[in-house]
């Protein structure tokens, strides 16, 4: 873990409210995993406002990217960085996904939970495994993100929005359990990846708890610190009350306690 | 060169800059985010004798100039504490400094046998770390334990007191910021046999949510730290030094040196910063190096000098 000084090298605007943002953080670049996230330090807000958690997309070639919804006032101040500012981002932290599967790799993801999902269908990949697809939701078109990037990576895409401007009409679970019974009609193995609202989450949780496919699932919760120092952003889990940054954000989806 | 070693109480500090309990875990957690050269002690998240599961999401609520949190001591308890965390700290943290124990209890029973735990861990291998505890009498954040001793001078008193005889460790205690006159409480610590004092803690406080009429904390209530309540400690650090020859640990809003050297001048022997380590986790440093700088620019040799130098 670093608390490095890193360069913005892109910030656009990629649909209603969402943005993706490239910072240049060599060290950092090489030791992230897909799942593990990165705080920062949000230049516009007052000096002692808390840092903002953000999952990553990509880590690659010395650059660190995110892509990030406008929910608050940490993200609203974030909107106005520009190339060339310079951010204050630690990292990597916390625990993410495995990047080996046993069968298909199920990626799930509603809104920007796409992001973690992203850097990780890319190891997935570039680890040798075949079978990728993932399950885009979103409320509407304009919710469904870096569907071409997911493309270009060579991952089977579905799509699905409530209000069927795009894909199936419906939920995100809709075009998975079709494909889930399609491997479950072959004896195909699979596991389940997913990031994105709390709903969604526990419905995929719940696809894999009791079976003998294994699921991940990566929350997201309001931090503090960010290292495990100070025990605000809790999961409940089997094992009690689990610090969400460093336990998680991702879980084991048996571990998960709904409330 | 300027002197800024301190000893506050019998614990002996390379640095008057200490962390707040409760804002830098158990010592370990930001290792690789500062140095830890510049720290003079880390003091750890509270400990109770068994685990303790802490409050309900949510727990925190930023507000301007600060942080409401109710974490309520989540922890596991005094014997995960010695087996794991400590070891774990020791080996980790290279030149580990040393490290203040928080503890905390439902009963003066439990308080006397967590330090007890303690100070015998500390006759062995843990005792290159352990070397000081601190009693928190006023944690805001659980009903039972903590809040209720620190309110009463009388019932403060017994339990400093009964800590004292199980621990030959520098005891330090904790105070509650919210009482009507700090220098009772002062003097309790003083009868009870206290070595030094820490101050304050957070101040009782409610975030409301108006859209959902709905406190925003799942305990309704919380405590208020950060930069707004800095003020508000340098006071009570002023009011407790005069009332006192115990030694202050001045904590409440240290965000740069200028708000340590206020406590210091105000009577404090060394400071902790807390959350401002959330923004920042190598703001201890800079708050060392400050206080260095200021020394050297007013021609005191030593921090201690600072300790009350207010010309008042």
């Amino acid at each position: 873990m670093q608390d490095a000084s890193a360069k913005v090298l892109e910030h656009s605007e990629i649909g209603a409210g969402y943005r993706f943002l490239v910072f240049e953080a060599p060290e950092m670049a090489k030791s992230l995993s897909p799942g593990q996230f990165v705080h920062v330090k949000v230049p516009s807000l007052e000096a002692s406002a808390l840092r903002r958690p953000f999952s990553v997309f990509d880590a690659a070639d010395g650059k660190v990217s995110i892509l990030y919804k406008t929910v608050g006032r940490g993200t609203a101040a974030l909107n106005s960085v520009k190339v060339g500012d310079v951010l204050r981002v630690l990292g990597p932290l916390g625990h993410g996904f495995p990047t080996v599967c046993d069968g298909s790799a199920m990626l799930v993801g509603g809104g920007y939970g796409v992001a973690p999902l992203h850097f990780l269908a890319r190891a997935l990949k570039s680890s040798g495994q075949a079978d990728v697809k993932i399950f885009i939701g979103g409320r509407t078109k304009a919710d469904l993100l870096a569907v071409d990037r997911f493309r270009s990576l060579g991952v089977d895409v579905f799509l699905a929005t409530n209000d069927g401007s795009e894909g199936v009409k419906g939920l995100v679970t809709d075009p998975l359990d079709d494909e889930l019974a399609r491997l479950r009609e072959t004896g195909g193995r699979f596991e389940l990846f997913a990031c994105g609202p709390d709903p969604m989450l526990k419905a995929v949780a719940l696809r894999a708890t009791g079976t003998a496919s294994r699921g991940w699932i990566s929350m997201d919760r309001h931090m503090i610190c960010g290292v495990g120092a100070c025990y605000a952003c809790i999961q409940k889990t089997v094992r009690g009350n689990s610090r969400c940054c460093v336990e998680g954000p991702v879980f084991r989806a048996e571990d998960l306690v709904w409330e | 060169m300027v002197d800024l070693s301190v000893n506050l109480g019998g614990l002996a500090m390379s640095t008057p800059v200490a962390t707040a309990s409760g804002t830098f875990g158990y010592g370990f957690e930001y290792l690789g985010a500062l140095d830890y050269s510049k720290l003079g002690a880390v003091t750890a998240k509270g400990i109770r004798l068994d685990p303790w599961p802490g409050n309900s999401m949510p727990r925190h609520a930023e507000v301007p100039g600060g942080l409401v949190n109710a974490i309520g001591l989540q922890g596991t308890g005094i014997d995960h504490f010695l087996d794991i965390t400590v070891p774990h700290y020791m080996d980790q943290v290279k030149d580990a400094p040393p490290m203040i124990v928080n503890i905390w209890g439902g009963s003066i029973e439990e308080y006397a046998e967590v330090a007890k735990r303690l100070t015998e861990a500390s006759q062995g291998e843990s005792g290159r770390v352990i070397r000081a505890i601190e009693c928190n009498v006023s944690c805001p954040n659980v009903k039972e334990g903590g809040h209720t001793f620190g309110q009463d001078p009388e019932v403060l008193r017994r339990l400093v007191s009964a800590v004292r005889e199980k621990t030959t460790l520098p005891l330090i205690v904790k105070l509650a910021p919210n009482v009507p006159d700090i220098r009772l409480y002062v003097k309790a610590c003083e009868h009870g046999g206290a070595d030094a004092l820490s101050m304050i803690n957070t101040i009782p406080a409610m975030v409301i949510d108006i859209e959902k009429r709905r406190p925003v904390l799942a305990n309704r209530t919380g405590g208020l730290s950060g930069r707004g309540i800095h003020p508000a400690a340098v006071k009570l650090v002023y009011d407790a030094h005069k009332a006192t020859n115990l030694p202050i640990l001045a904590m409440g809003g240290v965000y740069d040196a200028s708000d340590a050297i206020e406590f210091l001048l105000a009577g404090a022997t060394a400071v902790a910063v807390g959350t401002a380590t959330f923004t920042d986790p190598s703001v201890a440093g800079k708050v060392c190096d400050g206080i260095a700088d200021y020394c050297a620019r007013h021609g005191f040799s030593s921090v201690g000098d600072l300790t009350g130098a207010l010309q008042d």
